[in-house]
C-alpha cells in the first residue's frame, strides 16, 4: 500500500497526523481536517430487535493551496506510512487545478481551542447500557397492551480535528443522539410516532414517549374520512422543522443572486430585507444554545454553492436568518458575501424559530381550535418549484381532527402542496418554542428548537390511502 | 475482462478474514460473515464553466456480522490488522449479547451454494480514476461553455464511483468484487418574464467508466446541442391545464416511478414491516402474492442484478448470494419480492434472489433494491405510435421531482418538459406540470407498452433506505408507455397563485 501505509506504520493520534500533514504539504497554503467517528446504533420492529451495530471511522482531509489552485484528497483510515502519498495528492491536485472562484486568503487569528491535545472519547454499545432494557420493558408493555413499536436508537461522536498552514488548531467534540419511536394498532391499522433528540440518551424517557403513543393510537380508534381541500392545520414542532429545514436549505446567497432560488428579487439581487410575513417570527442558528449545540467555526471539506474551504476555522456567531417576519441573511461563504455585499454568515448546524412573546403550548392551542387538523409529521418532502419553494409531501403517523377544542378522532392522510416561505406570510399563531426532532430530515439534522404553529388553510392536495 | 486493482488484492484480505471468522467462532457465532470495502469516489462540480467544488474521497473499512443465539451482532472496524480483525469480531459478539433481551424473532438464513474464491467484475473500458481530474472539468468546461450561449448559468456535475469489496463467510464462500458507476449532470438555466427555469441532461447514470463521456453508451454532443433551444421554449410555454389527462411518459421519467412505485413496494423487509418507522410499508402485502392486481396485463416487471451496465448489477450480494433475474409482476399480477437470505427462509422461498447490500463498510447489509424494470412489448409500438393513439394528453420527458408515500400508494412526479399531445400530434411545451395517482390505479391505467427500440436503462445513485441511513444505486430499465386518464396538477395553482 503505497498511497497511505495502511497495514505499516506506528500509531500516530488525529492531532499528530494534522501537523505532520502540515509539514509535509509542500503547497502555498494548507489545510488538514481529521475527522474521529463512533456510532452505535439498534434498530427495532415489530417489538424486536431486527439490527444493531457499533461502527468506528476516521476520515483525514488534506485541502492544498496553490496560488489559487485548490486539491482536496480525502482518505480514510490512513496510517502514518501513507500520510506523505496523500498529501502529495492533494499537492499535486492543486497544482494541476484551475482557480477556485472562492479563493481567499487562509483564516487567521483564531485562538487555539483548549482541548486540542485531549484524547478521542467514542461513543460505544454501552451508551444504550440503561436505555436498552427500558426498551425491553416498552416492548413488554406494548405487547400487553397490544401494541407493537417500531424504529431506531442512535449514538454518535465525531472529533473534528482542524489545522491550517496559517496557524489555527481547533476541535470540535458532536454528540448526536435520536431515538425515533413508532406505535402500532395490532391489526397495523394506526399508527403514531414520536421522536426526541438527545446528546446521549440519559434524558430518554422510553415508557412516557411510549404511553404519548398509546394515547394516541386511542385517539385513533374513532376514524373519519375527510377530502382534499384547504383546513385549518396545527402544525406540530417536528413538521414545522422538517418544513423551516428545507427553507433554511434554499437560502444560499449565490443561488438568490443568480436569479435562481426563491429569495431572488425580480431584477436582480436578493430579498434580504423584505418582510415574509406579517407575524415577527425568528429563525436563527446559535452555534451555543443549549441542548443543541453544534461547531463554533466553519467545517468544509469541499467547496460548493454555500461552503469555501478557504472559510475553515471562520468563527460562528449568533445569526439570525429571519428577524421579526424580515429576511436577514443567507447561507454565505466570504467569497458570495463579496458579491452580494452582505455580511458574511456562513451555515450553522442548528435552527431555532420562536415567534413573539412565549407562545402557547401545543395542547393549549388544540383547547382553543374549533375545528382543524392536528398533524404529527411531514413524509417524503421535495421540491417541485424553486420559483416559490413550492414543496410536496405527505402527512404521516396520525392526523387528527380537532373539534370544539378537543381531538375528536384520526383523520386519512393528505399529500400537501406548500411553500415554506409562502407559509411563514400566512400563520396565524405562533406556540411556545421546544426542542424537537425533524421527522424527515433527522438522518442530516436533529438540533432543532422549533414552534407548533396555526395554518388556517394549509393546502391538502389529494387523499393518501396509506395508514 | 478487466482485473481487479492490484493495490486491493494487496490487502490483507484473507488475513483478516480468518483471524475474525476464527475469533466468531470461538465465541460460539453460529454464523458469521467479513466484508471489506473500498469505496472511492470522486465529485467534480463546475458553474458556469469554472470549477466550483471537487473531491477525491475514500471510505475504506470491514465488518463482522455474526448470528450468536439467534440475534444479529455487527461491528465495524478501520485497523487492518488480524489483532484488530478479531476485536471487531469479538465486538460484533458483545453486540449480539446486549442486544438479545430484546430479540423475539430468531435468526436464520436461508443456505446458499458455496462460492469458493471466485472473483467479478464489471463491464466498463476506461477506469474513470485513471483519467486525469484537469481532463475532466476540461471537457465539462467545454460542454458547460456550448450550453451557456443560451442559459444565463450553467451548472455540471460528474459523480465517479469506485467499488471493491471482499466478502469470506463460515460457510467457506469468498468472494472478491470490483464495480465502477459514473454519472455525469449539465443543468441550464434561464430567466424570463420574471421568473426562471432550467432544463437538465436526460442522460441515465450507468454502470460504464469514462468512456461514457466520451462516445459509448450516449450521445452528449446530441443532447447537449438541443437542450437550450428546449428550454428556450420551455420558458416561453403556456401554463399547463391541470384535470385528467392521457399520458406518454418517456423512460427518463418513466424509470423513476417504476423506482418508487414498483421498486420499493415490492421490497420484502417493507411488506413485512421491517422499515415500518422510516422508509415505511408496501400496499403490496405478502399475503397478496400471485393474487395482486398490480397493472394491466401488459405489465410485466423483473427484478435483476445481472444486466449489463446496471446499477445494481453485482456478482454476490453482501450475503454471498449469486446475483440473480426473477419475475416480480407478470401480466399484471404480483409473483415476487426482493429478498435477502433471512427473509427468503422466513417465507418459504428457499433460496435468496440475492438482494442484500450494504452502502459503506460501517453499515450492516439490509435489503436493497435490484434492477427493477418494466419490459418492453416484443414487436411494440414506438414513442410516436404511443403518441398517436392519444387525442388530448402530455407526453413526458426526463424526471425532476418526485415523492410518494409510506405505502406507495400516492405519488407525485414532475419531469424536465412536458409536450402537450392534441389529435395524436405533440403540440408544443407546457409549464408546470405534475403527475398525481395512486400506484395501482396508475399502472392498470397502462394501456401500452413500447417496444424495445424504446427502452432505456435510467437509474440513480442514490437511493435511500434504512436506518443508519444508506445509499445504494440502482438501475430501472423501461419502454415509452401509454397511460389513460392520470390526474395533471398545475403547480403554480397548487402553490395558491
Amino acid at each position: 500500500m503505497s498511497e497511505r501505509g495502511l497495514t505499516g506504520g506506528a500509531e500516530a493520534s488525529p492531532q499528530e497526523m494534522v501537523e505532520r500533514a502540515l509539514e509535509l504539504s509542500t503547497a502555498d497554503g494548507c489545510v488538514v481536517l481529521a475527522d474521529e467517528g463512533s456510532t452505535a446504533n439498534l434498530r427495532f420492529a415489530g417489538n424486536t430487535l431486527t439490527t444493531n451495530g457499533v461502527a468506528r471511522s476516521s476520515q483525514l482531509t488534506v485541502i492544498s493551496i496553490v496560488g489559487e489552485g485548490v486539491g482536496v484528497v480525502s482518505r480514510a483510515s490512513v496510517r502514518p506510512g501513507g500520510l506523505a502519498g496523500v498529501v502529495a495528492a492533494a499537492d499535486r491536485a492543486a497544482r494541476e487545478a484551475q482557480p477556485a472562484e472562492d479563493a481567499r486568503p487562509l483564516v487567521e487569528g483564531v485562538p487555539a481551542s483548549p482541548s486540542w491535545g485531549e484524547r478521542v472519547t467514542p461513543t460505544d454499545i454501552g451508551v444504550f447500557e440503561g436505555f436498552a432494557p427500558a426498551l425491553g420493558d416498552a416492548f413488554a408493555a406494548a405487547e400487553a397492551g397490544g401494541r407493537k413499536l417500531y424504529g431506531f436508537a442512535e449514538h454518535s461522536r465525531t472529533t473534528t480535528f482542524l489545522g491550517t498552514s496559517a496557524g489555527l488548531r481547533l476541535r470540535h467534540d458532536q454528540p448526536t443522539g435520536r431515538l425515533e419511536l413508532n406505535a402500532k394498532s395490532a391489526d397495523l391499522k394506526r399508527s403514531a410516532w414520536t421522536g426526541v433528540a438527545t446528546r446521549d440518551f440519559a434524558d430518554v424517557d422510553v415508557a412516557a414517549l411510549d404511553s404519548s403513543l398509546a394515547q394516541r393510537l386511542d385517539w385513533a380508534k374513532n376514524r373519519v374520512d375527510l377530502p382534499a381541500g384547504r383546513y385549518e392545520t396545527l402544525l406540530p414542532p417536528s413538521a414545522m422543522a422538517d418544513l423551516m429545514i428545507y427553507l433554511f436549505w434554499s437560502s444560499g446567497a449565490r443561488d438568490a443572486l443568480d436569479g435562481r432560488s426563491v429569495f431572488s428579487r425580480p431584477g436582480g439581487g436578493t430579498r434580504v430585507g423584505e418582510q415574509l410575513g406579517d407575524l415577527p417570527v425568528t429563525l436563527s442558528g446559535d452555534p451555543s444554545a443549549p441542548g443543541i449545540e453544534c461547531a463554533p467555526f466553519v467545517i468544509a471539506h469541499a467547496s460548493g454553492r454555500e461552503t469555501s474551504v478557504f472559510d475553515n476555522g471562520l468563527p460562528l456567531t449568533p445569526t439570525d436568518w429571519v428577524r421579526d417576519g424580515r429576511l436577514e441573511a443567507l447561507l454565505q461563504t466570504r467569497y458570495s458575501a463579496g458579491l452580494s455585499g452582505l455580511p458574511v454568515t456562513p451555515s450553522i448546524d442548528n435552527l431555532i424559530m420562536r415567534g413573539p412573546g412565549d407562545g402557547r403550548t401545543l395542547e393549549e392551542m388544540i383547547a382553543s381550535t374549533e375545528r382543524g387538523l392536528l398533524l404529527t409529521c411531514l413524509w417524503y418532502i421535495r421540491e417541485v418549484d424553486p420559483q416559490t419553494l413550492l414543496l410536496t409531501g405527505l402527512t404521516r403517523d396520525g392526523v387528527y381532527l380537532v373539534e370544539h377544542g378537543e381531538v375528536v378522532g384520526e383523520v386519512n392522510n393528505f399529500r400537501f402542496n406548500e411553500s415554506p416561505v409562502d407559509l411563514l406570510g400566512r400563520l396565524t399563531e405562533v406556540g411556545a418554542a421546544g426542542q424537537t426532532l425533524p421527522r424527515e430530515w433527522n438522518d442530516y439534522w436533529t438540533r432543532a428548537v422549533m414552534p407548533p404553529v396555526r395554518v388556517p388553510d394549509f393546502n391538502m392536495s389529494t387523499v393518501s390511502q396509506a395508514s | 475482462m478487466r482485473q481487479i486493482d492490484p493495490e486491493f488484492l494487496e490487502l490483507p484480505l484473507r488475513q483478516l478474514a480468518d483471524a475474525a471468522l476464527q475469533r466468531a467462532r470461538d465465541l460460539g457465532a453460529g454464523h458469521a460473515d467479513f466484508r471489506l470495502e473500498r469505496v472511492r469516489a470522486e465529485t467534480l462540480s463546475l458553474y458556469d464553466t469554472r470549477l466550483e467544488g471537487a473531491m477525491d474521497a475514500d471510505d475504506l473499512g470491514y465488518a463482522v456480522r455474526v448470528v450468536k443465539n439467534g440475534t444479529w451482532g455487527f461491528a465495524a472496524g478501520i485497523h487492518l490488522t488480524p489483532e484488530a480483525a478479531a476485536e471487531v469480531a469479538a465486538q460484533a459478539v458483545r453486540v449480539a449479547e446486549v442486544s438479545a433481551p430484546i430479540n423475539r424473532e430468531p435468526i436464520e438464513l436461508a443456505p446458499e451454494p458455496v462460492h469458493a474464491d471466485v472473483t467479478w467484475v464489471s463491464s466498463y473500458d476506461v477506469d474513470p480514476f485513471s483519467v486525469p481530474s484537469a481532463d475532466k472539468v476540461t471537457l465539462l468546461a467545454d460542454w458547460s461553455a456550448g450550453l451557456l450561449k443560451g442559459a444565463d448559468h450553467v451548472s455540471a456535475r460528474l459523480l465517479q464511483v469506485k467499488e471493491q469489496k471482499f466478502y469470506a463467510d463460515t460457510a467457506g464462500t469468498v468472494t472478491t468484487q470490483q464495480r465502477v458507476r459514473v454519472h455525469p449532470t449539465l443543468n441550464a438555466m434561464k430567466a424570463a418574464d420574471g421568473g426562471f427555469d432550467d432544463m437538465s441532461t436526460i442522460a441515465p447514470p450507468v454502470g460504464r467508466g469514462y468512456e461514457y463521456l466520451t462516445g459509448t453508451g450516449w450521445d452528449w454532443q446530441a443532447e447537449l446541442a438541443q437542450l437550450p433551444e428546449l428550454l428556450a421554449e420551455k420558458l416561453a410555454a403556456p401554463s399547463v391545464e391541470a384535470g385528467d389527462h392521457d399520458l406518454v411518459i418517456h423512460p427518463s421519467n418513466l424509470w423513476l416511478t417504476i423506482h418508487e412505485s414498483i421498486g420499493h413496494a415490492t421490497e420484502l423487509d417493507r411488506a413485512l414491516g421491517y422499515e415500518a418507522a422510516y422508509a415505511g410499508t408496501s400496499f403490496a402485502t405478502f399475503d397478496q402474492l400471485g393474487e395482486l392486481v398490480y397493472g394491466s396485463p401488459v405489465m410485466n416487471v423483473t427484478g435483476d442484478r445481472t444486466v449489463e451496465h446496471g446499477l445494481a448489477t453485482i456478482g454476490f450480494d453482501d450475503e454471498g448470494v449469486r446475483g440473480q433475474s426473477f419475475d416480480i409482476v407478470r401480466d399484471g399480477v404480483l409473483t415476487g419480492y426482493q429478498l435477502d437470505r433471512r427473509m427468503a427462509l422466513m417465507k418459504g422461498f428457499g433460496r435468496s434472489n440475492g438482494c442484500a447490500f450494504a452502502d459503506s463498510p460501517g453499515h450492516m447489509p439490509i435489503q436493497r433494491m435490484a434492477n427493477v424494470s418494466l419490459a418492453a412489448a416484443p414487436g411494440g409500438p414506438s414513442t410516436e405510435e404511443l403518441i398517436s393513439r392519444v387525442e388530448r394528453g402530455l407526453y413526458i420527458v426526463g424526471d425532476k421531482s418526485w415523492s410518494i408515500d409510506m405505502q406507495r400508494h400516492n405519488f407525485q412526479f414532475t419531469g424536465q418538459r412536458a409536450y402537450r399531445i392534441a389529435h395524436g400530434r405533440l403540440a408544443g411545451q407546457v409549464r408546470d406540470f405534475a403527475y398525481q395517482a395512486t400506484t395501482t390505479d396508475f399502472w392498470q391505467s397502462m394501456e401500452a407498452v413500447g417496444g424495445p427500440q424504446t427502452y432505456v436503462l435510467g437509474g440513480a445513485f442514490n437511493c435511500g433506505k434504512g436506518q443508519p441511513g444508506q445509499v445504494a444505486p440502482v438501475s430501472h430499465g423501461c419502454p415509452s408507455g401509454l397511460f389513460r386518464d392520470v390526474r395533471i396538477l398545475n403547480t403554480v395553482q397548487e402553490g395558491g397563485k
